[in-house]
């Protein structure tokens, strides 16, 4: 009857689980594209209502996003009376939005304000006295989210809409003009064209990048410490940590390989851990906690991938630089403050070619505040636009703008592949995403413009 | 001395291009119908541009004609040029557009309606509409004639208390000098409708030996087989052509001289007027960067000398009108038949209509054309042939036809009109339409061919001829998916190498071969692949393979679209009791009253939680 919803369902901070919701007849066949059962034998299309089955989110590479228990209960008996799945996954939001995130590349959208409520509603699950509390729901949530939405189109982002909205009805205007009015308007200019769909592309990719910048205070990053055993992981972990900690305390590794701290550089949060096993072994137990690690390692932000200037670049080391060389990387040469050293520049540059170098000794603080430095370069990504801060995306927002995005690409592509009647879907599937940002109904500005921008007329 | 002149079923007031399909449709549904109009010289007059077609509205004119309406049949009868508009840009913005001979077409249409079992004319004023217990009962004339009747259908254009203005001067009148009807508004407002006010305006018409041609483009026709209906026979008639002038610095001075003539400008005109259709001193002001306009010379016919000239819509004074014309190359010597006037007309504005285009206020009593606020013949036209349709469907106490917006531009259009705060004289256009790519030119049959049929209107022979295309169509898609070549075939190595397009990777069938842009459907038919000759048939084939990837986008659009449509909102829904609904969605959905959920989301200012707030109030009063 209705398309497949989700949100996260709890509330925003720092909790135990969380737990994202999804309602729709299609949500459970989306969701077992997306879960793996820890028992490989389980599948979840085939469980009944009210079962719950450990396993993980994985990604579309198939790499595990968070370990989770899948709730799932079946329509009618269920709170919006459709299919429903739980998703209940680590806590905090950067877990939760991972779900999220995988959930909605299977094709299921956000909800609206209330919208599980509604949909309870609608399908029988409330009784009718309940309609007003209902309606109360969504009128409370919708204002408040518009609230929010209003704020966050403030100040620069509005600009930025403002500035996307005109040259995309400007594009649109020339290809409807032409299509509409051919004798007036005449031949799309196609240069012209290119070089419009090439200028939005650039302002949502912007737009994009800072808000991801901006994402990086707001949910914080992780960052791996990696190195041979002994190299000095666990004094760099204390030092930042003495440094730099958080006023929220350590949290225990969830193995026994992976310490995990939470510190504040350069005001970004930072989830710290330290990989304790990662070296080549053959014992078994062993390689479950380098499995482990390794898992640490490519969900990172960052690692921090550490040398032993005394004794010099070892087979090991080298080992170890195979397994993350795909990682974003800083090197950091530790023990500066020892006499003997054993690395020279031009070793580095022969086995780590391009890379951040960094001398330090986590013993005696040195090199500590060039780290920093680096670290904040690395995860914003170059320059800090002084209007990042204001630039606030939310995933709603996100989701729309990457849908506007994606038919401009395709518009690009068409440019003179397709038929201008087809050209025009895209350019209007990117004017409707766009609506929905700025909550405008744009068929009526899409006429006005044509009108505006062409003298038409017999 | 009102007197007793007869019973009808259904009476159309006018006789346009929405008075004739409404009277049309009425009669040949079994409705005895009755035309009144003012003059029976103006029976389906083109008073502006001799044209018919073009994007959007040829559309409009294949919907009808699938429906069973007459104007496709009668402008393929009595065209003097037909082209193709937007070639190349794609099937869905292809438009056929034709010169009509407007007296053919006038004397064509009048012999069809007298001719027609069922429907007579009558000349006359209609002046009054009596109703018994809220629903139309007769018509009464200026004359005193009274026409008792079950349902009326009001085509009256831009009659309506008509004034026409060129430049001091203002007079009453209908378009083209004729009579207005200057009391039929009054008895709609004492019916308790509003009415508003509109202009809209027509260049002047000149002597076809006073041009000289020499120093225009000339513009001739496609000379292909083209034809509107699906039922008039392919030929290729005599192009006449059209020529392409343009205006000068010289022109636009002579206007900006003269503004304060120009009663677009001094108040005299307050009337709104349409934005795509605006006055040549409009053009000129607002595009004041523009130094040049384009100036198209029409043939209004085959033997007339009045020559119609496209883009020059004015009201400036008569001597003005001179010195402009004068001052556009090839039109130094020329020689004015008719002045351009400007005309203000009482128009309804639709939102009191439902659906069916039937007043909410006064039952039986349909509106059509003009008077809704629209602009175009052929917006006219489809009005009049559903109002027709509607009306008779009433009093056969059969549900009205109403066309879904993923279905035909018709639905479009009345949709657009019932919904919308219209605030200028409407036009359609292709980018109005949210699944253009479904609503072609070319399968207008397709899409409505079925329901014409179901409500009456197409006959024997029409249906005859659809069943054949379909079924050949589909045999034909049969053949083109079944048939599948490898990448070792020989035949179709040295196919492809002809055409210059790159060699097979897997196993492609014919059908999915034709999505390369470079391989077309007679390339096949050629090869001898494919057995068919029909035009039609070939175009259809060749569409429908090379679109099905947006062809398919857009059906899963309408999937979710119609969901929302299909959920109506009862009509005596009291919306101050609607808990939760924001002041300004209660006010909007008051004067507008959505039919369906679809509908109240497209209402201009409305939010998703205010559509949340009436599903949820609907799902209540359903419980109860």
């Amino acid at each position: 009857m209705y398309d497949d919803i989700a949100a996260i369902s709890t509330p925003p901070g720092e909790g135990g689980i969380a737990i994202i919701r999804l309602s729709g007849s299609g949500v459970i066949e989306k969701a077992s594209k997306i879960f793996k059962p820890r028992r490989s034998e389980i599948d979840i299309r085939q469980k009944e209502g009210y079962s719950m089955t450990l396993g993980w989110i994985i990604n579309a590479e198939g790499e595990a996003i968070d370990e989770v228990l899948l709730a799932l209960m079946r329509a009618p008996r269920s709170y919006t009376g459709e299919d429903v799945v739980e998703i209940h996954c680590h806590g905090g939001i950067l877990p939760a939005r991972r779900c999220l995130e995988t959930v909605m590349r299977q094709g299921v959208r956000i909800a609206e304000p209330g919208e599980f409520t509604r949909r309870a509603f609608l399908n029988g699950r409330l009784d009718a006295s309940q309609a007003e509390a209902v309606i109360e729901i969504i009128r409370a949530k919708s204002d408040k989210s518009m609230q929010l939405a209003l704020k966050q189109l403030g100040g620069r982002n509005s600009e930025y809409i403002h500035t996307l909205e005109d040259r995309l009805l400007e594009l649109n205007a020339m290809v409807e003009g032409s299509l509409d009015f051919p004798e007036e308007v005449g031949e799309l200019e196609y240069d012209r064209a290119e070089a419009i769909i090439r200028e939005l592309i650039d302002i949502i990719e912007q737009l994009i990048r800072a808000g991801k910048r901006a994402d990086v205070y707001r949910e914080g990053i992780t960052i791996v410490i990696c190195g041979k055993p002994n190299v000095g992981k666990s004094s760099l972990l204390n030092t930042l940590v003495r440094k730099d900690r958080a006023i929220v305390t350590s949290i225990p590794g969830t193995t026994r390989d992976v310490i995990e701290e939470q510190i504040i550089i350069k005001g970004i949060p930072v989830w710290l851990m330290d990989t304790a096993g990662i070296h080549v072994t053959s014992d078994v137990v062993e390689k479950i906690g380098v499995e482990k690690s390794q898992e640490v390692i490519r969900e990172a932000d960052l690692v921090l991938f550490l040398l032993d200037a005394e004794e010099g670049i070892t087979d090991d080391d080298l080992e170890i630089y195979r397994s993350i060389e795909n990682q974003n990387l800083i090197i950091l040469v530790n023990k500066e403050d020892l006499e003997e050293k054993n690395i020279t520049s031009r070793e580095i540059n022969q086995h780590f070619p391009g890379l951040k170098v960094i001398k330090v000794s986590a013993k005696e603080e040195q090199g500590i505040e060039e780290l920093e430095d680096s670290i904040e370069e690395m995860v914003l990504g170059g320059e800090l636009q002084s209007d990042d801060l204001e630039i606030m995306i939310n995933l709603r927002h996100r989701e729309a703008l990457l849908r506007a995005y994606q038919h401009l690409q395709d518009a690009l592509q068409e440019l003179d592949q397709v038929t201008l009647d087809c050209l025009g879907v895209d350019v209007w599937g990117a004017l409707e995403a766009l609506g929905e940002i700025t909550g405008k109904n744009l068929r009526e500005e899409v006429i006005d413009r044509m009108f505006q921008d062409f003298c038409i007329g017999k | 001395m009102i007197y007793n002149a007869g019973s009808y079923d259904v009476i159309v007031i006018g006789g346009g291009h929405a008075g004739c399909e409404a009277a049309l449709a009425s009669a040949r549904m079994g409705c005895e119908t009755l035309m009144i109009t003012l003059s029976m010289e103006n029976i389906a007059n083109m008073p502006c541009n001799p044209s018919i077609g073009g994007p959007a509205k040829a559309q409009l004119v294949r919907e009808m004609d699938a429906l069973g309406g007459e104007m496709a049949i009668n402008v393929d009868q009595s065209a003097i040029q037909m082209r193709v508009i937007n070639t190349g840009k794609g099937p869905a913005v292809q438009a056929i557009r034709a010169q009509a001979d407007k007296h053919e077409y006038h004397n064509k249409m009048l012999k069809t309606l007298l001719n027609q079992p069922r429907l007579k004319i009558v000349m006359a004023e209609a002046e009054e509409i009596e109703t018994r217990g809220g629903a139309v009962s007769a018509i009464i004339t200026r004359t005193g004639a009274r026409f008792s009747c079950r349902a009326v259908v009001i085509t009256s254009g831009t009659y309506l208390k008509g004034r026409i203005i060129i430049g001091e001067i203002a007079y009453d009148g209908g378009p083209g000098n004729q009579f207005p009807a200057i009391k039929l508004s009054d008895s709609l407002r004492r019916l308790g409708l509003q009415l508003g006010r509109f202009k809209t305006g027509t260049p002047p018409r000149i002597y076809r030996r006073s041009v000289d041609f020499s120093k225009m483009i000339e513009q001739p026709g496609d000379d292909l087989p083209l034809r509107f209906s699906y039922m008039s026979p392919r030929v290729t008639r005599t192009q006449h052509s059209c020529w392409l002038t343009h205006t000068t610095p010289a022109t636009h001075k002579i206007v900006m001289d003269n503004l304060d003539r120009a009663p677009m400008f001094t108040g005299i005109i307050t009337g709104i007027g349409p934005r795509y259709c605006p006055s040549f001193e409009d053009k000129v002001v607002h595009f004041a960067h523009k130094d040049s306009h384009q100036i198209f010379i029409e043939p209004e016919g085959r033997d007339t000398e009045e020559m119609y000239i496209q883009g020059l819509n004015t009201s400036l004074p008569e001597d003005v009108q001179v010195k402009v014309l004068k001052s556009i190359p090839g039109l130094e010597n020329v020689a004015i038949i008719r002045t351009g006037y400007a005309i203000e007309y009482d128009y309804l504005p639709p939102a009191q209509l439902r659906s069916s285009l039937e007043t909410r206020q006064v039952e039986g009593l349909f509106t059509a054309g003009q008077i809704n606020g629209t602009s175009g013949y052929e917006e006219a036209a489809a009005q009049g042939l559903i109002a027709g349709i509607n009306a008779a469907l009433k009093i056969q106490d059969q549900e009205p036809l109403i066309l879904k917006r993923s279905e035909a531009f018709i639905g479009v259009l009345i949709d657009d009109l019932v919904t919308g705060d219209i605030d200028e004289p409407y036009r359609l256009l292709t980018s109005r339409a949210e699944y253009r790519l479904l609503l072609r030119q070319d399968n207008a049959d397709l899409r409505l061919t079925e329901k014409g049929r179901k409500i009456g209107l197409v006959d024997d022979e029409r249906w005859r001829v659809y069943n054949e295309k379909k079924t050949r169509l589909e045999h034909d898609i049969g053949v083109l998916k079944k048939q599948t070549y490898t990448p070792a075939d020989l035949d179709m190595s040295n196919f492809l190498e002809s055409k210059d397009s790159a060699d097979l990777k897997d196993r492609i069938s014919l059908w999915e071969l034709l999505r390369r842009p470079e391989i077309r459907i007679k390339d096949y038919t050629e090869m001898g692949w494919l057995n068919q000759e029909d035009e039609d048939i070939l175009e259809q084939l060749e569409i429908q393979a090379k679109y099905e990837g947006y062809i398919k986008k857009q059906e899963e659009q309408v999937r979710r679209f119609e969901k929302m449509e299909g959920k109506l909102i009862p009509a005596d829904i009291d919306y101050d009791e609607v808990f939760g609904l924001s002041n300004e969605a209660r006010h909007k959905f008051k004067q507008i009253k959505p039919e369906s959920i679809g509908q109240a989301s497209r209402v201009f200012g409305i939010s998703p939680a205010d559509i949340n707030v009436l599903l949820i109030y609907l799902e209540k009063k359903r419980r109860k």
